[in-house]
């Protein structure tokens, strides 16, 4: 993939090519092409001047990352504890179904990307979907049809 | 405006108090998680579009605040001066609102809140039975401040600790105002606030670091989240106070990437409070200088642990460290590093305002002050409560949350998130402190209080917390890498009828050696949910294994779907969703379900009207 340095140069300023914001780094490449790509991690390694070993432990240890890119829609599910005894998991599985697709991938049309999350915070609604930033509270498998829209609905 | 005294502190406190008028009506919209989820701000803007098309945007302040912790009624509005609780609000509801409270000073009694026992209505947040038992001192202010306005927090006082302690106090004088009024640490382990501000300010080195933990990631706790967003400068005031108190001119704000808001109102706040000279150098001419930074945690459990945090904000994996060497003395770049909790940073300011015999005033021998918990799960009450600690669990559950939604029993209550345990009936009469909660094999955590009821299958919940840890592992020690994988896999076969009563005993040995032999927190503790189970709930595991039944009818292996003919209408709504299309039957008559074709998805189950749909 080609990817445009100059942008990731100015991220690396703004945080002075410190080698400890190198997970700031990342969040704020990450902002930008929704994943973390191969070439930009080589630059940031390079920019930084620090192994890319160290580069790619840090972009595959903590969860927020994503080394594949992802669909247009983002789709998470909270798996925290309020929403697990409340009924998450076959929230889930109703969305792993209707989407065709199991917790981290991405559709084929490239339109949905379906994640777990561990909680959200928002424990009074569960079980909790957010799907573009949007939470919707007290899910049950049969509301995911109207989540998802008219796309995808039919079974 | 750079305020250069405190003095000048107090002066401008004074103006902007002159300037409001406590009778001017306001309208304070709850913008807390629960609320925002529930469409609080379509609300709000409706108020606001009501205000001016009335002619009195110059009459009524509309003001978004953090949450009001009663998640459970939600949209909610405090109408101010009365006092007024309006909740369940929706934008229909605006113009009645306006016309009747705002106007003509009437309220609106369908929506207010109604206790079903006493029927009757109850028009003040404080007697509402979920308020009344609350003692809230940490999230009370959050209705009374707009997060984004500094003028909101100085009218209540904010920054007038930071005041007294930078015009009139030696630092040794605060440790030792901290350390009588016995806080302890509000995150997890629960060591004494003042002893580790000590070890810090102690240690030799010039260069010492402050740090705030609000990487919140205990699965169903959100009050972090909720002090963060709503009061961001309480926070911040302790960690000055902390900072001046241990000789510290740096800090970190070390925010979950999970929780935007917290995050855009905690930079937001850093920005007003350098912009007054409350933050930077020379703060208030009194000599002492510190500035805090604000750092995005990457979604790691385990960087909860104070020693896996500093490897973050350092760059690196966030990868625990043995803790022979103290944070105190070697921590965030080899230098001496203070971290503690959110809650813990927003107690400090009240502590020198009100002092710390006032604060050890509440609470019980070893325990002081007030605790909030996220109450949530299976209860009617969800939301934030903040009780002084020693209140009993049942005083929790049953009379602020009001115990268990449609008629079903109460089963258990898990506190302390992952590393602690589920709690039965039986010990519901004890009184919430860090020591009686570790009695009875649970531990106080951060705060979370999952309430759980005859539906929820013990062993499943175990399975849940031991998949839970195994994920979020970081690998570094044996022990907990492959110790709860393998406790994971144990776990899944009882839930799937195939474990044996032996199994129970490798289990307990598993947990011994987690215990003994991990690295960090994260394994000491990780067999704490299982071995709770065990010991309260040992026959739930055993009709697993030997009955092959799951009791709570959650365990899919375990439990088939049926069709009871004589409730079913011949509806046809299980038919029309089911996945597999495994039920049939013409409309109106009764239906079938084939359970070699059912994939025990639950939908029927919760889609039908007339309790039809049987587990077995």
């Amino acid at each position: 993939m080609k990817i445009d340095e100059s942008k990731l140069d100015s991220i690396i300023k703004n945080y002075n090519n410190e080698q400890g914001s190198l997970i700031s780094i990342l969040q704020d490449i990450q902002a930008e092409y929704q994943y973390l790509p191969r070439e930009a991690l080589d630059h940031v390694a390079k920019s930084l001047k620090i192994p890319r070993v160290q580069v790619f432990g840090v972009a595959t240890f903590f969860k927020t990352f994503s080394l594949k890119p992802k669909g247009k829609q983002l789709i998470h599910v909270c798996m925290g504890t309020a929403c697990h005894v409340r009924g998450s998991k076959m929230v889930l599985e109703e969305l792993e179904r209707k989407l065709g697709i199991k917790a981290g991938d991405t559709t084929q049309d490239n339109e949905y990307t379906l994640e777990t999350v561990n909680c959200v915070g928002a424990c009074a609604l569960g079980p909790v979907v957010v799907k573009n930033e949007e939470y919707r509270g007290l899910m049950t498998p049969i509301k995911v049809e109207s989540l998802l829209g008219t796309k995808k609905a039919k079974r | 405006m750079k305020l250069s005294s405190v003095k000048e502190l107090e002066d401008l406190r004074k103006k902007i108090q002159s300037r409001r008028d406590p009778d001017k009506p306001c309208i304070a919209v709850c913008g807390g998680p629960g609320c925002l989820a529930k469409q609080c701000l379509q609300v709000r803007d409706e108020f606001i579009k009501e205000i001016s098309a009335k002619g009195l945007k110059n009459n009524v302040d509309i003001r978004t605040t953090g949450c009001h912790g009663y998640c459970e009624r939600g949209p909610i509005a405090l109408i101010f001066p009365q006092g007024i609780f309006y909740q369940r609000l929706s934008i229909d509801d605006v113009a009645e609102i306006v016309d009747n409270t705002i106007i003509n000073n009437k309220i609106v009694p369908r929506l207010l809140y109604s206790d079903v026992e006493a029927k009757q209505v109850i028009e003040k947040e404080n007697d509402i039975p979920f308020y009344k038992k609350q003692t809230r001192l940490i999230l009370g202010n959050n209705s009374m401040i707009d997060p984004h306005s500094i003028e909101d927090y100085l009218a209540i006082g904010g920054y007038s600790a930071l005041g007294k302690v930078l015009g009139s106090m030696k630092s040794f004088e605060v440790l030792e105002d901290i350390k009588k009024s016995g806080l302890r640490g509000r995150g997890g382990g629960g060591f004494h606030t003042g002893r580790k501000w000590e070890s810090t300010r102690d240690a030799p080195g010039d260069i010492k670091y402050v740090i705030c933990n609000a990487d919140e990631g205990d699965p169903g706790a959100f009050m972090d989240r909720s002090i963060l967003e709503g009061n961001p400068h309480s926070v911040l005031e302790g960690m000055i106070i902390g900072a001046y108190t241990i000789g510290s001119s740096e800090g970190y704000v070390y925010v979950r990437n999970e929780y935007p808001l917290a995050l855009k109102n905690v930079t937001f706040a850093i920005k007003q409070a350098r912009e007054l000279g409350l933050l930077g150098n020379n703060i208030l001419g009194s000599g002492f200088s510190f500035d805090v930074k604000v750092n995005r945690g990457g979604g790691a459990f385990v960087c909860g642990e104070s020693t896996a945090l500093m490897a973050s904000l350092e760059g690196k994996p966030g990868e625990p460290r043995a803790k022979y060497i103290h944070t105190s003395e070697k921590g965030l770049w080899d230098k001496p590093s203070n971290l503690n909790n959110v809650e813990t940073w927003a107690n400090v300011p009240m502590i020198i305002n009100k002092g710390s015999e006032w604060y050890s005033g509440i609470g019980t021998e070893s325990s002081k002050g007030t605790k909030v918990f996220s109450l949530v799960g299976k209860i009617n009450n969800t939301g934030l409560v903040e009780v002084p600690m020693g209140m009993t669990l049942r005083e929790i559950i049953f009379d602020i949350g009001g115990g268990i939604p449609g008629g079903k029993a109460f089963k258990a209550v898990q506190t302390g998130g992952p590393s602690g345990g589920c709690i039965p009936e039986e010990h519901l009469d004890i009184p919430v402190d860090y020591e009686r909660l570790t009695e009875v094999g649970s531990m106080m955590g951060s705060g979370g209080m999952i309430v759980m009821d005859e539906d929820t299958c013990m062993v499943d919940l175990a399975k849940y917390f031991t998949n839970f840890l195994e994920e979020e592992s970081c690998g570094k020690c044996v022990p907990c890498r492959e110790g709860l994988r393998r406790m994971g896999e144990i776990l899944k076969d009882i839930t799937q009828g195939k474990g044996s009563m032996e199994d129970l005993l490798l289990i307990e040995d598993l947990a011994g050696m987690l215990k003994d032999a991990s690295l960090c927190g994260l394994g000491i503790t990780a067999a704490n949910p299982v071995m709770s189970t065990l010991k309260y709930f040992r026959d739930e595991y055993v009709a697993h294994i030997t009955d092959h039944k799951c009791p709570a009818g959650v365990c899919r292996e375990l439990i088939t779907y049926g069709i009871d003919p004589d409730n079913c209408t011949g509806c046809g709504l299980c038919k029309k969703n089911c996945p597999p299309e495994a039920i049939s039957g013409e409309r109106k008559q009764t239906h079938v379900l084939d359970t070699e074709k059912c994939i025990k998805c639950g939908i029927c189950y919760d889609v039908c009207k007339f309790d039809a749909v049987r587990k077995e």
